[in-house]
């Protein structure tokens, strides 16, 4: 039998930083409690003896023992409902917006604001009536979210099979009720569900759809499928944040969760004044319509921090439930694990490698495990689809979090700061990095385009080459080489500054559909073909480096209307070196 | 919130390097300020680290030398605050935010927390004012914008203080008339060092807009870990109270961080990497993060902090935390210090994140973005021949990459060498970044559009210049 542990009071013993130890408090793991005599919100972390461990979300100065915590008995959760959308919460799900109402341009203490706008009406239509059998997970009418967004409204996941007696259409608020079952329960536009247990779903399916991101070594080398697991590890200043963005932006996924975990708040003021502004290529309609953004930076409370993962990815879970598929980013993962480590060091754990507690794997994998694509209760098919960036200490991928994170993700996006210090960017080492969904996803894409496959691997076979000579180069400079091998890495430079070379920044490239992506790669393959064959009919090596219309065609993809500036570009090449 | 009728304790249990274990107290608040007398009567000033109880945790910030268990303990009940008000303008106050320059007290109009709570995300408006310096380097490709947090990462012996002078004396955003005013935070440098910038000050009647912090090198190193938390508060208070424009110079952060690690280790919590506590991102993200905009707010914070990085090792995690945390970083290299250079700063690891939004037309000038890309590519490819010069020798580069080489030693010389007293305006920064591409074949130019090159490069430059001199001497003999 559980233990009621709502309600109960007890006092507290000791403050260290955002660990309070409280006595003789009735409490189990995970409880919510609030702490001191300003209500903070915190977080049962541990039971030892007739003491209770809580991590507090917010700062606890002057806060003093003796003080009362009250118990709420229920696990950190989050409200799922209509409004989700366009949002931007803190790490245990407060609306920012409306903490700034109550307490200005900074944060405040001790501040409660439901998730969800509680006046807002909406249009609710049913998709059930009166009679019919429901059961968790089901859809039981929708709700015009945003223009792009029909929002389900789901039965909670836990109630069992029952008959709809009551169901209303209209305009509600989401704590009015819109449909009761003949158990009495009443049915509401939002539910809750506790951050730290996945949604369950009836069972997952392979990925076999790409998450296309317009961004080319992505897409076209380092795929990541829908439902899939990424990870993008990088030093300082490699293009983390940056690559996270592009994501956000231009993945095709019908919903976006973008979490800023313990980074810079410009970052999120970025996406908050941009992406009202950036439209959707595929929808029309701006970009803020379908995210979700979890802000909870460096500066915040430490502890909100280690829950802004959580409350990020349920959201995403719930938005998977409803058949859609999610594109969830964490920037940074790090911090999270950072965060972990704090209060573990507080609580006096046994610390494991570089400090981090011992069960930092099992932690990351439980949060990557809750990615994939599903066959819903409702009986839909949605995904997430979750994307991390990792901060190494010193750009150096041999620490725990990096590695722990590597034996679970099946996509590695290796950021280089060679690369970046070279200004190449997206700064993606294209020989270290993998996708154990490439060798599926292909399947997919020859579908789509034919010849992608095999120019895929004809490229990654160049630039691999590329590699190998360069050490030689090295080591006897580039004369030295045969002919046909200086033609070879002549084609690795365009594969490079064509194809891999993407700047966020630029107004037409930031984004790259994959019908150009396939024009570009077969004008890389038909390029290699026209130099081969010069070669053989006896033009130098120079000529062929120095052609004129290599800067046309390098520049070709800068136009929205590339296609022509492509092929003339191609044709003036094939004309100056094979005369046809 | 002054508790009245305060108690003291005479219960220390331990006194262990800068930490005091005081045990029977009535509750004592997290964060507390709290006084403590030793037997000769001297009063220093702590806070509480741990509090239970049972027993509490103090951290004396002018250290515990001379204390015994004898020592009365007050806690104040109140936490660590500034008195704040727009009297603090002008004044020079120690690490803890008492003055010391012989003036009177400030008299607060408002007392507030030195720990600050965090700027809501949602409050913020982005950084995109660009700031002119009048440095070359960093105007040009490293450009400063209002509200960014744009760290020095230098080493022992170089100019790191005077490039944060001339930053103090020539920032400027056009057109605006509006000046910064300076907080200046020093932690553990030493007197010459401080006076240096005392005297810049006075000398150029910053001091009138300044707010000095100062804790010197011989002052207790855990004073250190307020010191700027003190000045961020007072220039948080100026920024938004009173819509000053400020410029928050934070020197130097490594000794804040070496604090930091005498701390933890007297606490003796597990290190993290090199002994340096694991939460110290998160520790340097609170002072770091305080810098920015708000919007329907006029005043902002531009924070210029400088650090030392240990034996020149830019993946120490002094530097490196710092990177993580900051909007870019101006690097210093000690061989262009050698060379002569100043400011020796290296543009290559160097990088402004806030600088896309604050060049280009209407801010600088149109041509800058890809006028800094090529200059960027070019200096790059320049030393990256330099090394191949040391294999091969000179004699193997053909004519391009000589000119290559050219442009990187004029780039050095001409461009990025200035005098600690020139005040270049953007417009001469980025010509005479022309100039030097122009020692470039044309075709090299390849990040540049055409119709730039055509208006900026000074062979078109000059050659308009000839036609316009033309048509005039033309149009005169006509009107004749
Ligand atoms: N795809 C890109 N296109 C253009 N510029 C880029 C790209 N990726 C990165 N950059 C450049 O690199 C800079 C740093 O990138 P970003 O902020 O993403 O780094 P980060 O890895 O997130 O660093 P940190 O760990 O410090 O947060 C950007 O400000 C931008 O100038
Ligand atoms: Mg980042």
């Amino acid at each position: 039998m559980e233990v009621k542990t709502a309600g109960s009071v007890g006092e507290i013993y000791r403050i260290s930083g955002p660990l309070v130890v409280a006595e003789g408090l009735k409490a189990k793991m995970y409880d919510v409690c609030k702490v001191g005599e300003e209500g903070l919100m915190g977080e049962v972390v541990g039971i030892v003896g007739e003491k209770v461990l809580i991590q507090v979300y917010e700062d606890t100065s002057g806060v003093r023992p003796g003080e009362k915590v009250v118990n709420t008995g229920m696990p950190l959760s989050v409200e799922l409902g209509p409004g989700l959308l366009k949002s931007i919460y803190d790490g245990v799900q407060r609306p920012l917006p409306v903490l700034r109402e109550m307490s200005g341009d900074f944060i405040a203490r001790g501040l409660e604001a439901p998730a969800l706008d509680r006046k807002k009406k909406w249009d609710f239509k049913p998709t059930v009536k009166k009679g019919d059998k429901v059961k968790g997970g089901q859809i039981i009418g929708v709700v015009q979210e945003t223009d792009i967004i029909e929002h389900k409204i789901l039965v909670p996941p836990n109630v069992p099979e029952r008959t709809v007696v009551e169901v209303y259409e209209g305009s509600f608020t989401v704590e009015d009720t819109i449909a009761v079952l003949d158990d009495g329960t009443e049915l509401k536009l939002y539910h809750k569900w506790p951050v730290r247990v996945p949604r369950p779903y009836v069972e997952k399916l392979p990925p076999e759809v790409p998450l296309l991101t317009g961004q080319r070594i992505l897409d076209i080398f380092f795929p990541i499928a829908k439902g899939g697991t990424a990870a993008i590890p990088g030093g300082f200043g490699t293009g983390k944040t940056v690559t996270q963005h592009q994501l956000a932006k231009w993945a095709d996924a019908h919903v976006v969760v973008y979490i800023g975990c313990g980074e810079r708040g410009n970052e999120m003021t970025e996406i908050l004044e941009e992406f009202p502004e950036l439209i959707d290529p595929r929808t029309g309609k701006p970009l803020m319509e379908r995210a979700v953004l979890v802000a909870n930076t460096s500066n915040m409370p430490v502890a909100a921090r280690e829950a802004s993962v959580y409350t990020g990815i349920t959201i995403a879970e719930y938005y998977r439930d409803m058949g859609y598929d999610v594109a969830l980013q964490a920037d940074s993962t790090s911090r999270w694990a950072e965060a972990m480590r704090e209060m573990s060091g507080r609580l006096e754990e046994m610390p494991g490698e570089e400090g981090y507690p011992a069960y930092l794997a099992s932690r990351l994998a439980e949060f990557y495990e809750r990615a994939g694509r599903v066959k819903t209760l409702a009986g839909n098919v949605g995904s997430v689809s979750v994307v991390g960036a990792v901060s190494p200490p010193g750009g150096d991928f041999s620490e725990p979090v990096t590695q722990n994170t590597l034996r679970i993700v099946k996509v590695f996006w290796a950021l280089d700061s060679k690369l970046a210090a070279r200004r190449h960017f997206p700064a993606i080492n294209w020989l270290t990095s993998y996708s154990l969904y490439a060798e599926t996803l292909q399947e997919w894409f020859r579908q789509r385009f034919p010849e992608w496959p095999e120019i895929r691997r004809w490229m990654m076979e160049v630039l691999q080459e590329e590699a190998n000579l360069q050490e030689i180069v090295m080591l006897v400079g580039k004369d030295a080489l045969p002919d046909k091998q200086r033609v070879l890495l002549e084609i690795a430079r365009y594969i490079r500054e064509f194809i891999l070379l993407q700047y966020a920044y630029h107004e037409v490239d930031t984004y790259c559909p994959p019908e150009k992506m396939y024009d570009m790669m077969k004008a890389i393959k038909e390029l290699a073909d026209i130099f081969y064959k010069a070669l053989e009919m006896g033009r130098t090596v120079e000529e062929i480096e120095n052609v004129e219309g290599r800067d046309e065609l390098l520049k070709s993809k800068y136009e929205v209307d590339y296609k022509p500036k492509l092929q003339a570009a191609l044709e003036k090449i094939r004309k100056n070196l094979l005369g046809e | 919130m002054a508790s009245e009728g305060v108690k003291e304790y005479r219960t220390i249990r331990d006194i262990a390097g800068p930490l005091i274990f005081v045990e029977k107290t009535e509750p004592v608040s997290y964060g507390e300020l709290v006084l403590i007398t030793l037997p000769d009567g001297t009063v220093r000033k702590g806070q509480v680290l741990d509090t239970s109880k049972d027993i509490v945790v103090v951290q004396s910030f002018e250290g515990t030398r001379g204390m015994d268990k004898s020592c009365a303990v007050r806690f104040t009940g109140d936490i660590v605050k500034l008195d704040c008000s727009p009297d603090m303008l002008g004044r020079i106050f120690n690490g803890r935010g008492e003055p010391i320059d012989g003036g009177p007290r400030i008299v607060p109009e408002e007392r507030r927390p030195i720990i600050g709570s965090a700027i809501n995300p949602a409050a913020r408006a982005y950084p995109r004012e660009f700031i002119q310096t009048g440095i070359s380097a960093i105007d040009g490709m490293n450009t400063l914008v209002r509200g960014q947090k744009l760290p020095i990462f230098s080493c022992s012996g170089l100019p790191h203080n005077d490039i944060a002078l001339q930053v103090a004396r020539q920032a400027k955003v056009r057109g605006t008339g509006e000046e910064f005013a300076v907080v200046f935070a020093a932690m553990g440098i030493t007197f010459e060092e401080a006076n240096y910038f005392m005297k810049d000050f006075e000398r150029t009647g910053a001091l009138e807009r300044a707010v000095v912090f100062l804790n010197l090198a011989n002052d207790p190193a855990i004073e250190r870990l307020i010191t700027p938390r003190m000045a961020l508060t007072a220039a948080e208070y100026l920024a938004f109270e009173y819509d000053y424009h400020i410029l928050v110079i934070l020197t130097d952060m490594t000794n804040y961080c070496e604090a930091l690690r005498e701390i933890s280790a007297a606490r003796e919590e597990v290190p993290g990497r090199r002994g340096y506590p694991g939460y110290m991102y998160t520790d340097l993200a609170t002072i770091y993060e305080r810098a920015g905009r708000i919007r329907g707010k006029k005043g902002s914070i531009t924070q210029f902090p400088i650090l030392t990085m240990p034996a020149d090792d830019i993946t120490h995690p002094i530097p490196d935390l710092t990177g993580y945390i900051t909007e870019g970083q101006l690097v210093l290299s000690r061989e262009l210090h050698m060379k002569g250079i100043y400011p020796p700063i290296d543009v290559l690891p160097s990088l402004s994140r806030l600088m896309k939004e604050g060049i280009g037309p209407g801010m600088t000038r149109e041509d800058h973005k890809q006028w800094n890309d090529q200059m960027y590519a070019a200096y790059a490819e320049g030393v990256e021949l330099r090394g191949l010069v040391a294999i091969v020798g000179e004699e193997a580069l053909s004519e391009r990459d000589r000119r290559y080489l050219k442009f990187a030693d004029e780039f050095e010389r001409r461009w990025l060498n200035q005098g600690k007293y020139e005040d270049r305006d953007i417009e001469y920064t980025l010509d005479l970044g022309w100039e030097l591409l122009a020692i470039l074949p044309e075709e090299e130019l390849t990040k540049i559009e055409r119709k730039y090159i055509e208006k900026y490069h000074p062979k078109y430059r000059k050659k308009k210049a000839e036609e316009e001199k033309k048509e005039e001497a033309e149009s005169e003999l006509t009107k004749r």
